[in-house]
């Protein structure tokens, strides 16, 4: 130390130390965030990560206050969401943020998923990094779904209706499989209930389980970046990589303004916008369910309607629902079906761009036809993107291997 | 990069040919309603309406009678003498006194409750639907945004009565568009204001929270536009130092 220290520092530092020796609060500290070294070439891409941990977050707080007035029930699901909403002070506020919240969270795990293709984040050595990644997307799928059911709309019961009866395409077990996750013959209270309960507590733990082992996988192996090389090949004599840059400050100062920016887009759909066009909510989700009245047009909230769109191509219900899984369960394998010789799409061929690029135009069109209402034109075009879609992982499985790349070079681009 | 910037580019190229999907094909024939929820006195207007006409047969049970006090600047005895019939008091919801099962027995189905309707509906299809009420020939009450409905002109003494012009569409005849066959109270410019009026107290009734978060979201947006440039200064110090 350069000056003596005031007593205060002093005390502050005893006490450290007294807590560092029986928990490790500074080596924590220092291993995940002071003395994490991260590529300092990180673009708008990267601040993905950041944000989907903070949408996940904020979907667990303003969760919790929901449930303190939500009532998990047939006859007053829908009348306790009512009550947030005009009753309860600033429940409409709390009940936006969950809303629009569970919306911004699928765009950007959606984001960071691309970005992953884009720079082959997936690639050795961070394939489990990508596999927990994906566990992490179907148990988002699985919380917003059940969560969708919770205010017991038209939209929330027929939606359930449809999505849980597809198991029931699956021969032999598909109607006791569907009766055993309803509970009963029917949607009913019994349904909304198992679903309340794993809406709010056993699959947000999953999740937060799976989020630290997400974290962990990445920083055993450290950040990829935008030009897909290892920055622990070059390291200076006290080891640090010479293109590293530790996490905080650097990246604590940059994903605050990362962050910023989020909420102002959020706080605009809320305040402003909280429907969304009927896209976040829906407007067949203000009617109270009714068993007895089938709405003419049922479709999935827009962030599964890509896949649904899937289902909808194929006229075979069973094949449909094979196809639908297969394309969710395709992604596993994404690390093992990039062969190429390179991992960023920078120092890539032609033909990957091309590819990737009409799989998200793929992926876009399929969500958009999701959303329509069916017509024999927009089915042959829902078709062509699912064969599209479907065509991007076989042709990369086969091309990827012998794909002409540009040289990578060793240092980061800056 | 260069070449990135042209995939990404011929990408939206192809979205753009795809062209959107269309919606709701009944939407092109509704006619824009033209409200502003934030006039309030339209509101009040609006709220009269409603208790007068609509409120014996609809409720709007999530909405209480103090919160129309608070928001449509009324203070609570007014909201007592000129919007509650009943025996509620101010912090009761508005329900009614018809029992649904009175109602099945009397209309065929119960009036749905209309506290959301404004947003399940839209504006625009409620504006559109109390103008396109009509009597058929046989002196039925129909209504051309939704055929058979089973409600009838409620407000036909304000309108007057409306019989469809039929036009020939190949073999057969369907309505072209209805006229005014009897004048009714007010004209039909002052019955267009009338319903939206109306509609503009149903909108607000589907979202009270939609006055207060308007005015709250401009001070959030503000604020946050501020710390992003705060924030932005901040990381642009922290990485001077980085080459």
């Amino acid at each position: 130390m350069d000056k003596p220290a005031s007593t205060l520092t002093r005390k502050a530092g005893e006490l450290m130390n007294w807590v560092d020796e029986r928990l490790p609060v500074t080596q924590f500290y220092n291993d995940h965030l002071a003395k994490y070294y991260a590529p300092k070439n990180f673009n708008f891409w990267y601040y993905m990560g950041s944000l989907a941990l903070l949408a996940l977050v904020m979907q667990i707080v303003t969760g919790i206050f929901l449930t303190m007035n939500y009532k998990p029930s047939a006859d007053m699901a829908f009348a306790s969401v009512e009550f947030i909403m005009r009753d309860v002070d600033f429940g409409w506020l709390i009940r936006y943020m969950h809303s629009t919240g569970a919306s911004l969270l699928f765009i950007v795990v959606y984001l960071h998923m691309f970005r992953a293709l884009l720079y082959g984040s997936h690639r050795k050595p961070r394939e489990l990094l990508w596999v927990i990644g994906v566990f992490i997307y179907l148990a988002l799928m699985a919380e917003a779904f059940m969560g969708y059911v919770l205010p017991w709309g038209q939209m929330s019961y027929w939606g359930a209706q449809v999505i849980i009866n597809l198991f029931g395409a699956i021969p032999g077990i598909g109607e006791p499989l569907t009766e055993w996750i309803r509970g009963d013959y029917f949607i009913s209270d019994a349904t909304l209930n198992r679903f309340f309960a794993l809406h709010v507590i056993a699959i947000p733990l999953a999740l937060l389980v799976l989020v630290v082992l997400h974290l962990a996988a990445l920083h055993q192996t450290g950040s990829n970046n935008p030009d897909g090389i290892e920055i622990k090949k070059f390291k200076d004599d006290k080891g640090i990589p010479l293109d590293g840059i530790p996490f905080h400050p650097y990246y604590t100062v940059k994903d605050i303004f990362g962050v910023s920016m989020f909420l102002l887009i959020m706080a605009f759909i809320i305040f402003f916008w909280p429907e969304a066009g009927g896209m976040f909510l829906e407007p067949d989700n203000f009617v109270p369910a009714d068993p007895l009245v089938t709405p003419i047009h049922i479709k999935p909230v827009w962030y599964f309607t890509p896949f649904y769109a899937i289902l909808k191509a194929v006229p075979d219900k069973l094949i449909g629902v094979l196809l639908m899984g297969a394309s969710v369960l395709i992604l596993f394998f994404v690390p093992w079906i990039d062969r190429a010789p390179v991992k960023s799409i920078r120092y890539r061929g032609l033909q990957y761009k091309v590819m990737l690029g009409l799989f998200a135009v793929a992926f876009i069109r399929l969500g958009m036809l999701g959303m329509a209402e069916g017509t024999p034109n927009q089915t042959i075009e829902m078709r062509v993107w699912t064969f599209v879609y479907f065509a991007f992982f076989i042709l990369l499985f086969f091309l990827s291997p012998k794909e002409k790349t540009k040289p990578v070079p060793q240092r980061v681009t800056h | 990069m260069k070449k990135l910037h042209l995939t990404l580019a011929f990408c939206l190229v192809t979205l753009g040919f795809t062209g959107g999907v269309s919606g709701n094909s009944e939407e092109e024939h509704l006619e824009h309603a033209g409200i502003n929820v934030r006039d309030v006195a339209a509101v009040q207007r609006g709220a009269k309406w409603f208790v007068n006409y609509c409120f014996s047969c609809h409720s709007a049970q999530y909405m209480r009678y103090n919160r129309l006090s608070e928001d449509l600047d009324l203070g609570e005895e007014a909201v007592m003498q000129n919007l509650v019939f009943s025996g509620a008091k101010i912090g009761d919801t508005m329900d009614i006194a018809m029992k649904p099962d009175q109602a099945v027995r009397w209309f065929g189905k119960a009036p749905p409750d209309l506290s959301l309707v404004g947003r399940s509906r839209g504006a625009d299809w409620l504006f559109t639907y109390l103008k396109t009420f009509y009597q058929d020939k046989s002196g039925k009450w129909n209504n051309l945004t939704l055929p058979n409905a089973a409600m009838p002109h409620v407000l036909w003494q304000l309108q007057g009565i409306q019989k469809p012009v039929y036009i020939a569409d190949g073999n057969a005849q369907v309505i072209g568009h209805l006229e005014l066959a009897v004048e009714g109270l007010q004209t039909p410019e002052e019955y267009e204001q009338t319903v939206r009026d109306l509609v503009t107290f149903l909108d607000y009734l589907g979202e009270p929270a939609k006055l207060e978060r308007k005015s709250i979201g401009i001070w959030v947006m503000l604020f946050l536009a501020v710390f992003a440039l705060l924030a932005f200064a901040l990381k642009a110090e922290f990485w001077r130092d980085i080459h």
